[in-house]
C-alpha cells in the first residue's frame, strides 16, 4: 500500500549540527532504497543546503531552527531544506562565485555560491524556492521505497 | 570523525595533511593553519587530501582563500588526492583548472620544483 513516509529534522543553526542532518539523510536515504552510487551525492548536497541555512541563519535569526524534511514518495526521495533567514538579500544571485572571491570580503559569497553550484551538479533534480520567509531548496533522486 | 591537520617540511615544501571531514565546521581551522603558514613565510604548500573523508564548497573556498595568500607571495598551492569522491567535487565546480592536483605528494613535489 503505498503511502508517504516522512522524516524531520529542526536543528538550532549551528555549523556543529550540519554532519548530523548529513548523517540522517544518509541514513533515510539508504532506507527509501537510493541506490548506494547515489548515497554521497545526497549527502553533499544535503550538506551544502543546510550549511547554507545555517549562515542565514546565523545572519538573520540566529534563535530561530534550520528545517529539513526528508519524504520517501512515489519513488523518489525527496528532501527540502527550509530558511527563516529572511529572502530577497539577494545572496541567491552570487552564483558567480569565482569572481566574488576576487572583491574585499567575497570569500563567504564565493561559498555561498560554490554551495549551489555544487547543489546543481549533485542533485538529480533541484528547486530553489524564496518566499517572503526565507529560502527553500527542494532535490530529489530516484528511490525504489524499501522504506515501507 | 572530526577533523585532523598536521603539517611538515619536505625539500622546501610545506606539507599539509589533513585527515577527516571537511566542512563548514571544521574548515575554519583548516583556514586558520594555512593564515598561519603563509604568516609565518611558507608560501609554497602542498595539501595532501588522500585521508579526507569528506570536503564541501566549506573547504573549497577555504583551499581558495589559501591559494590567493601563497599567490600573494609568489607561492604555489598544490593538492595530492585520487579519491573520486572528492576530485568530483573539484570537477562540478571547474576547480580542476585552478588547482594542481596530484597522485601522490612526491609527484606534487617534483612537479613544484621542475616549474621553477
Amino acid at each position: 500500500m503505498p503511502e508517504m513516509a516522512t522524516v524531520e529534522v529542526s536543528f538550532t543553526a549551528l555549523p556543529a549540527h550540519v554532519r548530523t542532518a548529513r548523517l540522517v539523510a544518509t541514513a533515510v536515504a539508504r532506507r527509501s532504497g537510493v541506490d548506494e552510487a547515489l548515497l554521497d551525492e545526497v549527502r553533499l548536497a544535503v550538506g551544502e543546503a543546510c550549511s547554507r541555512a545555517v549562515e542565514a541563519h546565523r545572519l538573520y535569526c540566529p534563535a530561530e531552527p534550520v528545517r529539513i524534511a526528508l519524504t520517501d514518495s512515489a519513488g523518489r526521495f525527496e528532501v527540502e531544506v527550509t530558511d527563516t533567514g529572511g529572502a530577497g538579500r539577494g545572496d541567491l544571485t552570487a552564483a558567480d562565485g569565482i569572481t566574488a572571491a576576487a572583491e574585499p570580503g567575497g570569500s563567504q559569497r564565493l561559498e555561498h555560491g560554490l554551495g549551489l553550484a555544487v547543489i546543481a551538479g549533485l542533485a538529480d533534480d533541484v528547486q530553489i524556492s524564496e518566499s517572503p520567509g526565507g529560502v527553500s531548496i527542494r532535490m530529489s533522486w530516484p528511490a525504489v521505497g524499501l522504506g515501507r | 570523525m572530526d577533523l585532523k591537520l598536521d603539517h611538515h617540511t619536505k625539500d622546501g615544501i610545506e606539507v599539509v595533511d589533513v585527515e577527516g571531514e571537511i566542512d563548514v565546521y571544521t574548515a575554519p581551522r583548516l583556514r586558520e593553519l594555512l593564515i598561519e603558514l603563509v604568516n609565518s613565510g611558507y608560501y609554497q604548500l602542498v595539501v595532501n587530501m588522500e585521508k579526507v573523508e569528506f570536503l564541501d564548497s566549506t573547504g573549497l573556498g577555504v583551499l581558495v582563500g589559501g591559494l590567493k595568500r601563497v599567490r600573494a607571495h609568489d607561492g604555489s598551492l598544490d593538492l595530492v588526492c585520487t579519491q573520486e569522491r572528492i576530485l568530483k567535487i573539484f570537477r562540478i565546480t571547474g576547480l580542476t583548472k585552478v588547482f594542481g592536483i596530484h597522485d601522490t605528494v612526491d609527484e606534487a613535489i617534483t612537479a613544484r620544483k621542475a616549474e621553477k
